[in-house]
């Protein structure tokens, strides 16, 4: 497939609109998730290494 | 099993914890390449349509998504009739890790249907059956992860959440056969096994790396998210203190992402 040049494959016919709509929400969404997973770890690793009573001193 | 490898081994979750963070890592590597190798094709190699000009590259992600929406549910029920029936406490956790993926990429199939509908029938969105079940498939998502989530006793929201999960996998057949059952304004299947495919061999070649893309990428999600279940449910147990004080001890301060 050749665009030509940057501003037709922006473009998309005229679509740009719908098609990056679709492909930028996605990637978003999956990139989002990915941060959201390792939020959700980082947190739950710091209450769990408070819990478990460990100090530097002990080890 | 001849050659001695016991798969029983990894249906506990202190085995399976470390085995998951490895096939996690495998998995989102394979992800990043495929769907990098499937918007390649997408939008280089695919030719552009002639009818629907360059507003069918949406299809790419479309289609996959719409897939995985369906595929990551009958998944997520198949692990909740396994806990279900054998009262295994990992099968729990697996379904309860697919749920949030799996509306994630049901809302995506009704938003890049939603754009790509408007510029082709010239509508956001219609009640037609495709998409109501469509619809209905995200909502049994949202209620599955709202039942377990209201439910503090984390075995019985396991059994409460396997229940209905089990129920709405009738919907999948469903949203798959409903443009066939009922007049739709949704095209027919995309592809067809009886068939040879009606487009372009590289729009479905486009399609299905996509699709393989957005698979390991599920199984990575998926698996990250296990993770983090089991240390929820299980922190008081040897296993989870012991894993805990390893990346405090690798660590030094504050156990950060290493160690995955």
């Amino acid at each position: 497939m050749n665009w030509g040049s940057l501003d037709n494959f922006l473009a998309m016919g005229g679509y740009a609109f719908y098609v990056w709509g679709s492909y930028l929400v996605t990637l978003g969404l999956l990139v989002a998730e990915m941060v959201a997973l390792a939020q959700r770890r980082r947190r739950l690793l710091g209450e769990l290494r408070g819990r478990t009573g460990v100090r530097e001193e002990q080890l | 099993m001849s050659d001695g490898f016991n798969w029983f081994k990894y249906s506990s979750p202190q085995t399976f914890f470390p085995l998951a963070g490895k096939l996690a890592a495998v998995f989102a590597v394979a992800a990043a390449i495929a769907c990098a190798a499937g918007i390649y094709i997408g939008f280089f190699v695919a030719p552009t349509d002639a009818q629907q000009g360059e507003a069918y590259r949406i299809i790419f992600i479309h289609v996959p998504a719409a897939w995985m929406s369906m595929f990551l549910y009958v998944v997520m029920a198949f692990w909740a009739g396994l806990g279900l029936a054998f009262n295994t406490r990992l099968s729990g956790m697996m379904a309860s890790a697919l749920a949030p993926t799996g509306a994630l990429f049901t809302f995506l199939a009704l938003w890049t249907g939603s754009l790509w509908g408007k510029p082709t029938w010239g509508t956001w969105w219609v009640w037609d059956a495709r998409l109501t079940s469509e619809l209905i498939l995200l909502f049994l998502y949202f209620g599955f992860m709202a039942l377990q989530a209201a439910i503090d006793d984390k075995r019985r929201a396991d059994k409460a959440g396997a229940v209905l999960a089990l129920v709405g996998v009738v919907n999948v057949p469903i949203i798959y056969f409903s443009v066939k059952w009922w007049n739709t304004l949704h095209q027919g299947a995309s592809i067809n096994f009886t068939k040879a495919p009606s487009m372009a061999a590289t729009m479905f070649t486009g399609m299905v790396v996509m699709a393989l893309g957005f698979w390991f990428y599920s199984i990575a999600a998926a698996l990250l998210r296990a993770r983090c279940i089991m240390l929820e449910r299980e922190h008081a147990t040897e296993w989870a203190v012991e894993y805990v004080k390893g990346l405090v001890r690798n660590d030094g301060v504050s156990p950060g992402l290493k160690g995955v």
